[in-house]
């Protein structure tokens, strides 16, 4: 088994190196410093750390006025408040006026399991997404979390990051660096393609596997930028034989998949395709593990729908 | 059913003792929740459910019945083991909590739980909630009161004051307000996150009636919503102050125990000291 970490932890760790290098980064939580490891820069940096407490509606205002002195925040809190909360003062106050905050959410998705539909943010692709000018990165492993931490930063402009809560093995041995808009390659092949983001990327690692005992070849992305689309990648995602299933822990209206599906149609490079995801419905307390076989997360869920599309194909 | 005025005092702490004996079970058990903030509310639910409040376990739809919205919904435990004990559903639920096929989620679902009024678990918003039942029960015949339970570390969401204010603007009397004044929250203590302070010079000048009261004492929890009932053409609020993690020494007033379950040791040696074992 490959060594697991959380991604949350690497966030923490990112976030203490940029606080070294550079001043003008801040960074504002909403009493989760605990959770989603911001408490790391809060104990270095206590002069750039604002504790908003249960304010995060407050906390994304807040954010865009520091960035308005040419501060570089970044405001941290579940993914939940984040993208459903305080959606419309990330999208007024930081997106219009498009400042440089960076807003790194966790606890995304059912993955993030006992606490139950309340705490369980699946329709933060959509939500954020929707805000015009608004990247949407979603890592994988700590790897691929280090890279789009750093990806955000380097870019001038609002980036939300969608982070899970469990810990995920690690995929990318190597260290790499990203830009937005770049996604990663993991597997090539000619019959299906598997896109996926996030967690589900593991699950459609397995899917894959399962796929090749019965001789299927699987070419496989991970959408480490979800917004904006990567039309390159797309367009090498639909040259495979049978057509394309794409894997997320979100809902699937206004979703990954939906939205691979709308660009593909505009490249006119329409496949048959299968979507892995919620289908409205809300999420509900469990581990992550028995959430997703729940759901049909998995990577047996995702073969099985890969397998109906070499049937029809 | 109308409250029990011959439920003794002695009674309700017997009760309270033994539902939090039910409350660190149910979290032990499930491997996650918030003990803390759970063990410092379960005496206010206890005097609520069995002494103040009007209710059916037979009828959770009765439209006579009070309300209680809890609206820090992470002390779900507190109102489960209050719920059970009750018999709107069986007791062997309560072992299943946070399960994925459990009728008791992580944080309290209407849809999902009888006797669970209000689905809640983001901060702020279950005041809204009892503020809308409070308005929409205001002429009803037999005047149901609506009861809510805040979090003091809950006082920071802006939409609390919007509910304090709509509260006090429709003369809400049949709504009173319960702030479950511990001192902490996730980060720290209250005063250091974000200082809310003067908590209760703020409700007054909302226009809110305010009493304080010891929230693990049932004689003044009693009076308390005795009062809360007899202000007229306000809402009123009980400020009780309270100690999180209540009644196990090791997590009394110690911010870590807000959200991790017990170990199987730590629950046996809170069974020890709540005289389970
Ligand atoms: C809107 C929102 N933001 C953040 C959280 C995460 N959270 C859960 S409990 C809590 C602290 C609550 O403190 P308090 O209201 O004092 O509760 P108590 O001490 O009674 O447990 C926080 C920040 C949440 N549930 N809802
Ligand atoms: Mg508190």
């Amino acid at each position: 088994m490959a060594e697991k970490k959380a991604l949350r932890d690497v966030y923490g760790e990112v976030l203490v190196e940029l606080g070294e290098r550079d001043p003008r980064v801040v960074v504002l939580d909403a009493d989760l410093s605990k959770s989603t490891k911001t408490e790391k820069f809060a104990k270095k940096f206590p002069d750039r750390f604002f504790e908003m407490g249960i304010q995060e509606q407050d906390m994304m205002g807040a954010a865009a006025g520091l960035a308005s002195t040419g501060k570089i925040p970044f405001a941290s809190t579940f993914a939940i408040f984040a993208a459903g909360r305080a959606w419309e003062q990330v999208r007024l106050s930081i997106a219009y006026a498009r400042f440089n905050v960076k807003i790194v959410a966790t606890h995304a998705g059912i993955a993030t399991g006992e606490d139950g539909a309340s705490h369980q943010m699946t329709e933060d692709i959509a939500t954020m997404g929707a805000i015009p000018g608004m990247v949407v990165l979603s890592p994988s492993d700590a790897t691929s979390t280090r890279a789009a931490i750093y990806a955000a930063y380097r870019y001038h402009g609002p980036v939300y990051v969608r982070l899970v809560r469990p810990k995920a093995p690690i995929l990318y041995s190597e260290p790499f660096e990203m830009e937005i808009g770049d996604v990663r390659k993991i597997k090539d092949g000619d019959d299906v393609t598997l896109i996926a983001t996030g967690l589900l990327v593991h699950e459609a690692l397995k899917a894959a596997d399962l796929l090749e005992k019965q001789g299927i070849s699987v070419k496989l992305y991970d959408f480490i930028t979800v917004k904006p689309l990567n039309n390159e990648a797309l367009r090498d995602a639909a040259s495979t034989r049978y057509g394309i299933v794409t894997c997320e822990d979100h809902v699937v209206w206004g979703g990954l998949g939906a939205n691979v599906a709308a660009r593909l149609s505009e490249l006119g490079l329409s496949r048959p395709m299968r979507f892995v995801g919620l289908r409205d419905v809300f999420g509900r307390s469990g581990s992550t593990e028995a959430l997703y076989e729940h759901y049909g997360l998995t990577g047996k869920h995702i073969a099985e729908k890969a397998l109906e599309l070499v049937k029809n194909g | 059913m109308v409250p029990n005025h011959n439920v003794r005092i002695e009674e309700l702490k017997e009760i309270a003792r033994k539902l939090r004996i039910d409350i660190l079970k149910s979290i032990t058990e499930a491997g996650s929740g918030h003990p803390g903030g759970s063990l410092s509310a379960i005496d206010i639910l206890v005097a609520l459910y069995w002494r103040v409040m009007k209710h059916d376990p037979e009828r959770p739809d009765w439209p006579d019945r009070d309300r209680f919205v809890l609206s820090k919904g992470h002390a779900a435990p507190a109102l489960y083991a209050v719920l059970a004990e009750w018999g709107y559903f069986p007791k062997d639920w309560l072992w299943t909590l946070r399960k994925v096929d459990s009728h008791l989620q992580g944080h309290p679902s209407r849809k999902d739980t009888p006797g669970v009024e209000a689905s809640t678990g983001s901060l702020g918003q279950g005041f809204s909630v009892a503020v809308g039942m409070a308005l929409g029960l205001k002429n009803h015949p037999s005047k149901p009161h609506v009861y809510v339970m805040l979090g003091d570390g809950e006082l920071d969401e802006g939409q609390v004051w919007e509910a304090t204010m709509a509260a006090a603007h429709y003369k809400l009397d049949n709504l009173t307000a319960i702030l479950d004044f511990n001192g902490l929250q996730i980060d720290g203590p209250v005063v250091k996150v974000m200082d809310t302070s003067p908590v209760e010079e703020k409700f007054k000048a909302f226009r809110w009636e305010v009493k304080l009261i010891d929230g693990h004492d049932f004689n003044e929890i009693l009076s308390g919503f005795e009062w809360a009932k007899s202000v007229k053409g306000k809402p009123a609020m009980l400020i009780a102050k309270t100690i999180k993690g209540k009644g196990v020494s090791f997590m009394e007033n110690k911010v870590e125990w807000h959200g991790k379950a017990p170990t199987r040791e730590q629950l046996e040696q809170a069974l020890k000291e709540l005289g389970a074992m």
